[in-house]
């Protein structure tokens, strides 16, 4: 079985790879991917961490997994209909148009 | 199991990649598909197939096509192309990168993990189940009120700009 450091690495890379993009686009919808990329890389520990543990008993990783996905849907309905009612008010996704409250 | 990972890792990596880099936002779109098939398979090689599957029905059938449905209903050609919200850019790509090189550094600086891969198969479906109607249902009513306050949540935002918009 591959080495669970593997796994990290690769989740460790795949959230940097949200960050930067949450952090640099300011198209609404690709700083939503950028979200999801970093749920999903928060996902595969639990999923690695599941199951390299020495108590192989219980699902207590792969549930956490499966709420964390129900709340990712959530979040991003939610966020999508913001951008949605951020569409209507300027006729833009671009996140730079929402700055009324900018001192 | 030699090249699997690797192979499955490197694709995921780069479509992510793709994912925030493509300048389009339906080849965005197009792109973390390919990310997250690669972690359901990725899932499956830790033989998490439930989650793999969910991961699948959730993930690339429900939330992808919420994200183009969203695309198809914005005209995105008018974001402008160049000048980023975070600048500079390198600044946004900088504290990425730190934040990486400090996971990695934690990663790569622990000596010995203290947890084994069991020899046994991982527990089934049997286990997900008693867990998901034992311990965890309060967890799972709070998932379904949180469900649904979010889609009432999101109709109403989604509505509330096309009313005003109309008086």
């Amino acid at each position: 079985m591959v080495p669970l450091d593997q796994y990290l690495l690769l989740s460790a890379l795949l959230f940097g790879i949200g960050l930067a993009g949450v952090l640099t686009r300011r198209n609404g919808i690709i700083v939503l991917i950028g979200v999801e990329l970093m749920l999903n890389a928060a996902n595969l520990n639990f999923i690695a961490f599941w199951r390299h543990r020495a108590d192989t008993g219980a699902a207590d990783g792969l549930l956490f997994a499966m709420f964390a996905i129900g709340v990712a849907a959530a979040e991003v309905a939610v966020g999508l209909a913001l951008i949605i009612a951020l569409y209507r008010a300027r006729r833009s996704v671009n996140l730079d148009e929402a700055k009324e409250l900018k001192g | 199991m030699g090249l699997t990972f690797p192979l499955l890792a490197t694709v995921t990596w780069l479509a992510a990649l793709g994912a925030v880099a493509l300048r389009r936002p339906v080849y965005a779109a197009l792109s973390l598909v390919v990310a997250l098939l690669g972690l359901a398979a990725i899932f499956l090689t830790l033989e998490a197939q439930f989650l793999g599957m969910v991961q699948i029905l959730v993930y690339v059938g429900a939330v992808v096509v919420l994200v183009v449905f969203v695309i198809q209903f914005t005209r995105n050609d008018e974001v402008p192309l160049t000048g980023l919200a975070f600048r500079p850019v390198s600044l946004g790509v900088g504290i990425a990168v730190l934040v990486t090189g400090g996971l990695i550094a934690c990663i790569a600086g622990t000596p010995e993990w203290a947890v084994k891969p069991p020899e046994g198969p991982p527990p089934g479906m049997r286990q997900i189940g008693e867990g998901l109607m034992g311990v965890y249902v309060p967890a799972l009513e709070a998932m379904g009120v949180l469900l649904t306050v979010a889609l009432i949540g999101a109709v109403l935002i989604a509505m509330r700009g096309r009313s005003t918009s109309l008086h």
